[in-house]
């Protein structure tokens, strides 16, 4: 029966070069395995796939390669400690009837279809599950369960336990944004419907059968015409005119101004004619119109659904707190701390609010706040800043405000996190709309002056008629298709835009800066290998406890490669900058800061040596390997025609010429960059006038980010999001940045000549309509005509760029 | 040829019928997620596999 061929036995060795079977990383020495003879990356891989096979559930391998997610903690024992709290779980339930439970979660990991199978078919795994059902696009799962047979708690920690733990946060109200989603589908389903009637409708107009047909049928047609297009005038459409009114209170012109206006001089002409019996109106031509507004703005917020960057800040606390109570500690939402309440924060936790630190060893990375990564010390008795997180013991703080009133709610609405903007074509489109109804207005009063001089019957037709045929839908139709389908193309190509304005900013960048590690280095780099004596088990925890501390990427990458615990509480660790830190006899750094000599050998330049002596022992090095990504020189090459590159980097110089070589020698290149230096870096050369693009991982970068006017964050496949970035870009897309920024350069010629394009068409409608000529037959073609060859000329030419563009 | 008024009552109120079943569908959710179902049609239905079923 078995026609396979034996597949052979894996041995570990062989293993090493393997993709894990499960989530697909590299397997790296130490602590991949061989089970069923497929290579795992780690224990908690084999465990999720040895959990799936034991239930049958392996179809969760047919759908994708690889899809599993590794697992970073698999120690759940405290993290859900909150979901036994009643006030929480009340808090996050969507339904409960006492006996089932209903919830939704944002689950982040989902990103395959193999996680829409496992999620959903859950209840196999874990038979309190009763159904569940994932949103792909949104990335959340609803779960129904049953309370008596499984706790939320443990539904929590059973999708955490194979991988899809999902983010839980203070800001969990998703209903206002359903049903303000679905009041939008009804709009549109109304409009469309009474669109076609009302064309239908208007047919025997169309072909002048009136002559045919018997004449007490045009008023018949004309009335049902009238109560068509009622629901769209008041529901589908009543969503520009409350625009243009608040716009207005302002004193400001926005696009749907002159939209409404033209919408209501349209209903009333028409209604005027259908009563009194002098015509047909322009019913179809409302109707369409309204149809073709709506469905430019779904397009365009279609765009956005998986990616939220609007949230505020709410959605980066944590929803519970550990609180001392009678000493005793007790879990409780972060919304009911009050001034003097005493919490605890532990290991890589987020204060919540302003504090006093009581006791315990605080170093706080404050990069979340100020972009700042420089680790802060703080002893006992100093104020702590909400936004701040803790890494290392557990501290006991002492609330001097509540979350709201924290210095980084203030903070965080405060223009630093605002980026100043110059005018966006959205505003700009605005701008365009001011003149616009003024040309038109001018234009319609000239006509009707013209007339009342010569014929004046017809005076009132031209005016009306300049009004209705002068329809701006092209410039409002422009925007949303050509932007909402450059995005669409961009997210395709792992490019993620905050927000369709960036794309104009893109077009204007002169200036590219990259920061070094991480970014133009490949991830795996980093990669550390350990030549020397052996360290023992307590020499290396003092290794990772030092540096842990420090912020310099050799320290990050050594820390990555060790697997021990650091020391709790922290010891004292000193860094001295650019020589190395000392912690407990142990030196780590250049080898003249460890031996105390100037070292003999070649200095290998792919290579930053980390060199460790113990109580002046010299004991070995490690050597961490710069990997360029593949494609780098070519994508370089085609940068650099267009713009001018800059790299900064937080490192030392030890990879000059290897950077020179990729960037050729007149690219200027910085060293030992803080991130305050590189956020001054960016500010001189916008100084000097300069568009500048800023692509950096985002950690140290922050500032920098922030600053210039472009600022992507690069990031691996499950992108950590940060308020201070435009966008994020998948790291293995980099190589397509130049294609890209073309494909942002295209956009604008694209909304450039689609503007042209509907200026022609206002001119064509407005020489029927001063002429006084203009037909209900006319408008109800050229209006929807205009629409329809906008949203197709927008949407074909950004695609074609792309396809040139091979994105 | 005046048929034609109840024709066009018998239409509109079919469309009418059309519309309202339209609202009903938005108002139970089904247009709330227009991709993940795509994806749902392709998963199989489950035959019990034994360990020595081999695909």
């Amino acid at each position: 029966m078995n026609t396979m061929p034996e597949t052979p036995e894996i041995t570990l060795e062989q293993a090493n070069k393997l993709s894990c079977y499960h989530c697909g990383d590299v397997c790296n020495k130490g602590t991949t395995l061989v089970y069923q003879n497929k290579p795992f990356c780690c224990e908690g891989c084999k465990t999720v796939f040895d959990l799936l096979d034991q239930n049958g559930m392996c179809t969760y391998y047919d759908f994708e390669n690889n899809p599993g997610i590794t697992i970073k903690t698999r120690d759940f024992k405290h993290r859900f400690d909150y979901l036994d709290n009643p006030d929480v779980i009340e808090k996050l339930i969507d339904f409960s009837d006492g006996k089932i439970c209903k919830i939704s979660f944002y689950i982040p990991a989902i990103h395959c279809t193999s996680c829409i199978w496992l999620l959903e078919n859950l209840h196999k795994l874990e038979p309190g599950v009763v159904s569940s059902e994932v949103n792909f696009l949104k990335k959340t799962a609803s779960f129904t369960y049953d309370l008596s047979l499984i706790s939320l708690k443990k539904l929590v920690e059973l999708i955490s336990s194979v991988g899809y733990e999902p983010e839980i946060t203070l800001d969990q109200t998703s209903d206002k944004k359903i049903h303000s989603d679905r009041s939008f589908i009804y709009k549109i389903g109304v409009a469309g419907f009474c669109f076609g009637n009302i064309m239908l409708f208007s047919f025997p107009e169309y072909f002048h059968l009136d002559d045919v047909i018997d004449p007490g049928f045009r008023p018949f047609f004309g009335y049902l015409n009238l109560i068509l297009a009622l629901p769209v005038l008041l529901y589908s459409g009543s969503g520009y005119f409350i625009s243009a009114y608040t716009g207005l209170k302002q004193r400001i012109v926005n696009i749907d101004v002159p939209l409404s206006l033209g919408i209501a001089v349209m209903f009333i002409r028409s209604s005027y004619e259908i009563i009194s019996g002098t015509g047909a109106g322009f019913m179809d031509a409302l109707a369409g119109l309204v149809f073709f507004l709506l469905i430019g703005k779904w397009f365009q917020n279609r765009s956005y659904k998986a990616l939220s960057f609007e949230r505020d800040y709410k959605s980066y606390f944590p929803l519970s707190v550990t609180r001392i109570e009678n000493n005793k500690e007790v879990s409780c939402t972060i919304d009911s701390l009050k001034e003097g309440d005493i919490i605890l924060v532990r290991n890589n936790e987020l204060i919540p609010a302003d504090a006093i630190l009581l006791d315990g060893h605080a170093y706080i990375d404050y990069s979340f706040v100020t972009g700042e990564s420089q680790l802060v010390f703080k002893k006992s008795g100093d104020k702590l800043f909400a936004g701040g997180k803790q890494t290392g013991g557990i501290i006991r703080l002492q609330l001097l405000k509540t979350v709201s009133q924290s210095y980084l709610t203030s903070l965080w609405n405060h223009e630093v996190f605002q980026k100043k903007t110059s005018l966006h074509l959205s505003s700009r489109t605005n701008k365009v709309s001011k003149y616009f109804t003024l040309i038109v207005l001018i234009i319609a009063l000239s006509a009707a002056g013209y007339w009342m001089w010569v014929d004046s019957s017809k005076a009132l037709n031209a005016f009306t008629a300049v009004l209705i045929i002068t329809c701006p839908c092209a410039l409002a139709l422009t925007v949303p298709f050509t932007f909402g389908n450059s995005l669409r193309i961009m997210g395709r190509n792992h490019l993620y835009l905050k927000n369709a304005d960036i794309i104009e900013e893109m077009a204007k960048i002169d200036v590219i800066v990259f920061d070094k590690t991480g970014t133009i280095t490949h991830p795996e780099s980093g990669k550390v290998v350990y030549e020397g004596d052996a360290l023992s088990n307590k020499e290396l925890k003092i290794i990772k406890t030092a540096v842990q501390s420090s912020t310099h990427p050799l320290s990050k990458s050594i820390e990555k490669f060790l697997n021990v615990e650091a020391i709790y509480p922290h010891p004292e660790v000193i860094e001295h900058p650019g020589k190395g830190l000392e912690c407990m006899g142990v030196k780590i750094g250049s080898y003249v800061f460890t031996t105390g000599q100037i070292q003999q050998e070649d200095v290998d330049f792919t290579a930053s040596d980390v060199h460790v002596s113990v109580n002046g022992l010299y004991k070995g090095r490690f050597r961490i390997q710069n990997v360029y990504r593949e494609g780098l020189k070519e994508l370089v090459g085609r940068l650099k025609q267009r713009y001018q590159i800059h790299i900064l980097s937080g490192d030392n110089d030890g990879e000059r010429k290897n950077l020179e070589q990729l960037f050729g020698t007149d690219t200027p290149l910085r060293f030992r960059q803080t991130p305050e230096m590189k956020l001054q870096y960016i500010q001189q050369l916008q100084q000097k006038g300069y568009h500048v693009m800023m692509l950096g991982d985002g950690l140290n970068d922050a500032g920098a980010l922030k600053q210039s006017n472009v600022g992507f964050a690069v990031t691996g496949k499950n992108g950590t999001f940060f308020p201070a970035c435009d966008g994020m870009l998948r790291s293995d897309s980099l190589i397509k940045l130049d294609a890209l920024m073309q494909q942002a350069v295209k956009s604008m010629d694209t909304v450039k000549y689609s503007f042209i394009i509907s200026l022609t068409y206002n001119v064509i409608g407005l020489s029927f309509a001063v002429r006084s000529a203009l037909e209900p037959v006319i408008a109800a073609i050229l209006m929807p005509i205009s629409s329809v060859s906008v949203i197709a000329f927008t949407v074909l030419l950004t695609s074609w760029f792309a396809r040139k563009l091979k994105l | 040829m005046s048929v034609i008024y109840i024709l066009i009552a018998i239409s509109l109120v079919l469309a009418g019928v059309f519309l309202v079943s339209f609202f009903q569908a938005v108002k139970h959710g089904q247009f709330d997620d227009d991709h993940t179902p795509g994806i749902r049609v392709l998963f199989e239905d489950e035959v019990i596999k034994t360990t020595n079923n081999q695909k």
